[in-house]
């Protein structure tokens, strides 16, 4: 979880001096966000901003200033948005940042929807990418001015020109409007700010309005409960007042609204086009969730602000404790983790493999890895997760539908009348000399092509209609390994397509095992069923007897591999009457045995759970 | 000195000599190649921690020189400690020999100090195997080792063997075991080639043995060890009737030993200790009146129990039918008075069956 946050005397840490009393004039307001690829530069940028602008002292600044969760930092990703309040030549500039990540693309919409701009930031030694230019056309669409910039051009391999002129072809700005810094020297970052301020537009927005401020993240703390993010669009958000949650639908008392420069700073009010945070008493965050629209109790807006979306989990597994007993603090650990992420769901289920745990459903691949990470590393907890699957819809015979996100969950194939599986529109940006690997890679995870256009003679954008099914997979890594990272990857939601679909089950010894269980397509559930019995064969140790390990699809049996029995596990010498010793390494073996789940009667190391599922294609 | 059960008291000294020649490719133990300018000052410390010793030792039933290589140091400083010991009367000395260093002087030696018992380092009777095993011997000075020993009218011999090399057939171990037997030894210690860290063999893992062929040539062993006549009485150990190994019978039941020397094990009273590992911290410990002893544990009642059984069940002793649960059942049969004990296949597997012990019994 982040840190508690600082709660910081006012005038200590204050380089505009002071309390703060009444609102700014929005004319003077700036508010943006930088889009940018992971390592293209926006944390130095950031940094550099804030040095400049005086907001952070030099002594005080520490590396990568707002990527504060520990997860982020090792990661290199920013996962919850934060934003911050500087002052630059006579402006007042909020500098929004947004999640770095496709599994959270509905954030960065939100984000956006508090911006009257953006500044694009395109590392100038490699161009724009994927997500970064799918970003870029949400931008365009709301309307957003796009402040083109390349960074660093202190590099030998910087083409400035060539990046410049392909950012006009994709984007349609013109080159001669592409900035060229290096967040890293400083170089051209106050010509940047300046550009901000001329370019961007400052917000409109009426204060004598109903109140209208959107909430673009929360987060949880231990301290102060839910801490919103918000921008007021219309009227005054005042610290006292009674405000009105439009969406979730709750009344709460605005305990404390202020600014972040970057040093949390109070105030009695934000009015229009002002970003900062508040703090209502708030104990859950899916009470205030990204997208709502904050108003007056006393005095409502007639309608929320538009946008709002519930995002909806795409990749659902199952997780189980590896130690039964553990299950009601996972369960409690997830309830504090919701906390802090609504967009994770969760629901009891029962594993005849497994025990008791729960169904979990996720944003996307990396959400999950994440939520899952938090919990061992957060709640000390040891978890097994079971393969990703994604939902998908069932007509029965009867004609009922039927979502379905867990494989062993799936009606007796003769009651099934049709499966259908969500589809994602994927876009690939990659250098053109790796069009045909990419090709190749899509075609083998069932996808057709929807388009292919070239940015530049070396980059090509190829479009597909891919299931989401084989991109939860490896597809990225794979994406990445065959075009040597070059290559960057957007999705979009696709609707679903009925498509030919089995469920193919695991048996060990004779019995079938829930947690391996798969839905995969007709053509793919052979290689598939060969490659988990093999992989499993290699995981699972050799037991007191045969292990066969059957892939099967209804009552067929399509693979098949044997552990044989083991043979000799025996300490041969004693040494010197050096009983200790022997007794120890029983000992050691004893422990062995409960990092492994009784399946039957066969002992499943609970790696084997784990390297199973991550099977490489 | 053939085993009498557990009627009379029976007590152990083992004496460690932690000096060898060469080290071989598979060996951990607790020995140098590189000090026999300490041998004279090792042996007279040994002298006085077994004259110290002695004033509160019962009588020792068994004494077990070991190594290293015992025979590297002269006969008559073995001799010397033996000499401070309250031995009892009958009692089984043991001397672990290399055969490159076996001479009829040597083994003449022993016999007038009252050693009744030589423990061969004959591990293969293949050359090719031995060179494998980073051993210096042959098979030739097996066989003249085992003359020497009969000559000097020493009562007891028991042959050491290591099997699972990957250099070693199948068929060149059934060669070791049929010229073993050949020998007429009373007693055969064999034990399956273990891959230690830091050893030559260990840290090569294409040297590493096959379990599966471990196991093929631990059947072959106990099926040809048993039609030749010897008794498998324990996990690695084949006697013929009443020549089981009195001293090493003392660890399977957990009964009382003190040692003498570095890296030596005591258990005495419940309590487990062992001494410095280095003979030069030995030394010095002695000749400062410091304790040799490094670490110890003393095991609490339920602990010692586990202990007791877990040793049991290495022996043809065996454990109670109700120690174990079923689902080993068909690697255990029959030993007598509700007892149960591992099977050939079942000892392969005996630390699977020890896992198990103290789980009740339905499952
Ligand atoms: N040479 C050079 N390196 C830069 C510049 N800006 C950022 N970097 C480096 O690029 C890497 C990624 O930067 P970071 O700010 O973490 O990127 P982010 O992932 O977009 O936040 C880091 O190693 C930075 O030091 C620049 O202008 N010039
Ligand atoms: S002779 Fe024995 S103690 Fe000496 S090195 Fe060889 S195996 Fe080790
Ligand atoms: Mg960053």
């Amino acid at each position: 979880m982040r840190p508690a946050m600082p709660h910081v005397p006012p005038a200590a840490d204050i380089p505009n001096g002071g309390a703060r009393t009444g609102s700014t004039s929005a004319a003077s307001i700036r508010n943006f966000s930088i889009i940018a690829h992971i390592d293209h530069g926006k944390s130095t940028l950031s940094d550099r901003i804030l040095e400049l602008t005086g907001a952070v002292e030099e002594r005080s600044m520490r590396a990568q200033y707002l990527d504060s969760m520990d997860l982020e930092r090792e990661r290199g990703i920013t996962i919850k948005a934060q934003n911050v309040r500087v002052s630059w030549r006579g402006h007042t500039l909020h500098l929004i940042d947004t999640p770095g990540h496709v599994d959270f693309g509905y954030e960065v919409s939100r984000s956006l929807a508090a911006c009257e701009g953006v500044v694009l930031l395109v590392d100038a030694a490699q161009g724009i990418e994927a997500q970064t230019l799918a970003n870029c056309y949400l931008a365009l669409e709301s309307d957003l001015t796009i402040v083109p910039v390349l960074n660093k051009i202190d590099l030998p391999a910087a083409d400035p020109d060539l990046y410049a002129s392909e950012i006009e072809r994709v984007l349609g700005i013109d080159a001669s409007e592409v900035l060229a810094i290096s967040a890293k020297t400083g170089e051209g970052v106050e010509a940047l700010l300046d550009a901000i301020t001329e370019r961007i537009p400052p917000p409109s927005g009426d204060p004598d309005a109903p109140l209208q401020a959107l909430i673009f993240d929360s987060h949880f703390d231990q301290y102060r409960g839910v801490v919103s993010s918000v921008r007021v669009m219309n009227g005054r958000l005042c610290a006292g007042d009674r405000l009105r949650f439009m969406h979730a639908g709750g009344q709460h008392l605005s305990e404390e609204v202020g600014l972040r420069l970057p040093a949390v700073t109070p105030t009695d009010e934000l009015g229009p086009g002002e970003v900062g945070y508040l703090i209502a008493g708030i104990k859950d965050v899916a009470q205030a969730r990204s997208g709502e629209t904050v108003t007056s109790a006393a005095a409502p807006a007639d309608v929320p602000l538009a946008g709002y979306d519930d995002p909806k989990p795409m990749v659902f597994c199952g997780l189980y404790p590896v130690d039964g007993d553990e299950y009601p603090d996972l369960r409690d650990a997830l309830a504090k983790l919701r906390l802090n992420d609504a967009s994770v769901t969760f629901e009891p289920e029962t594993s005849g493999a497994l025990g008791f745990g729960f169904r979990c459903g996720f944003l996307g691949l990396l959400h999950m890895e994440i939520v899952r990470e938090r919990l061992e590393r957060e709640f000390g907890l040891s978890l097994i997760a079971t393969a990703p699957s994604v939902a998908y819809r069932v007509r029965t015979d009867d004609d009922q539908e039927v979502e379905i996100d867990n494989p062993s969950d799936l009606p007796p194939a003769g009651q099934i009348g049709e499966i259908a599986e969500p589809m994602l529109n994927v876009s690939v940006l990659t250098p053109s000399a790796y069009t045909g690997a990419v090709m190749d890679l899509c075609q083998s995870r069932r996808g057709s092509m929807t388009s292919m256009d070239y940015l530049s003679p070396e980059r090509v954008e190829l479009r597909y209609e891919v299931p989401l099914a084989e991109v939860v997979t490896d597809f990225f890594d794979q994406l990445k390994s065959r075009t040597q990272g070059y290559a960057s990857l957007d999705y979009d939601h696709a609707g679903y397509r009925a498509e030919r679909l089995v469920r193919v089950d695991i048996l060990l010894n004779g019995e079938s095992v829930d947690a391996f269980s798969a839905i995969r397509h007709r053509d793919g559930a052979y290689p598939y069923g060969k490659a988990i019995t093999a992989k499993l064969a290699e995981l699972i140790p050799r037991q007191l007897f045969d292990v066969p390990i059957q892939a099967a699809i209804g009552g067929r049996i399509i693979a098949r591999e044997t552990v044989k029995a083991k043979r000799k596990d025996v300490l041969s010498k004693c040494y010197g009457g050096d009983i200790t010793r022997k007794r120890k390494l029983l000992e050691r073996q004893k422990e062995g045995k409960k990092r492994m789940k009784a399946i039957g009667r066969v002992e499943v190391p609970n790696e084997a759970f784990v390297s199973a599922l991550r099977l490489e294609q | 000195m053939t085993d009498t059960g557990s009627a009379s008291p029976s007590f152990g000294i083992y004496c460690h000599i932690p000096f060898c020649t060469h080290r071989c490719d598979y060996c951990a133990f607790a020995t140098w190649t590189d000090r026999e300018h300490l041998i004279d000052d090792y042996m007279a410390s040994c002298r006085r921690q077994a004259r110290e010793l002695a004033a509160e030792l019962p009588a020792v039933t068994s004494v077990f020189f070991g190594g290293g290589t015992p025979n590297l140091v002269a006969p008559e400083l073995l001799g010397e400690v033996l000499a401070e010991l309250p031995l009892a009367g009958g009692a089984e000395i043991t001397v672990e020999c290399n055969p490159d260093l076996v001479t009829a002087e040597q083994m003449q030696s022993y016999e007038a100090l009252g050693v009744n018992r030589i423990s061969l380092g004959v591990q293969s009777m293949n050359s090719g195997v031995l060179d494998a095993l980073g051993r210096r011997h042959d098979p030739e000075m097996v066989a003249a080792s085992v003359d020497a020993v009969r000559r000097a009218g020493i009562g007891q011999l028991n042959l050491d063997l290591i099997y699972g090399s990957r250099a070693e057939s199948v068929s060149d171990w059934e060669h070791t075991l049929a010229r073993a037997i050949e020998f007429e030894p009373d007693h055969l210690s064999v034990y399956g080639l273990t891959p230690e860290a830091g050893t030559a063999l260990g840290d090569d893992p294409s040297r590493h043995p096959d379990d599966d062929d471990m196991a093929d040539k631990y059947l072959l062993t106990d099926e040809l060890l048993g039609r030749a006549g010897y008794e498998a009485y324990e996990i690695s150990n084949w006697a013929r009737p009443g020549a089981r190994c009195r001293h090493n019978r003392l660890y399977w039941r957990q009964g009382s030993y003190a040692g003498v020397g570095c890296a030596a094990h005591s258990h005495r009273d419940g309590r487990r200790y062992w001494s410095v590992r280095t003979p030069e911290r030995f030394i010095a410990a002695i000749s400062n009146g410091t304790s040799p002893v490094a670490g110890s544990e003393e095991l609490g009642p339920d602990e010692r129990r586990l202990e007791a059984l877990q040793l049991a069940l290495r022996t043809s002793d065996g454990v109670p039918a109700g120690a174990l649960p079923h689902d080993v059942g068909h690697l255990l049969e029959p030993a007598g008075e509700g007892r149960l004990k591992l099977t050939a296949r079942g000892r392969l597997l005996a630390n699977e069956v020890a896992v198990r012990l103290g789980l009740p019994s339905a499952r």
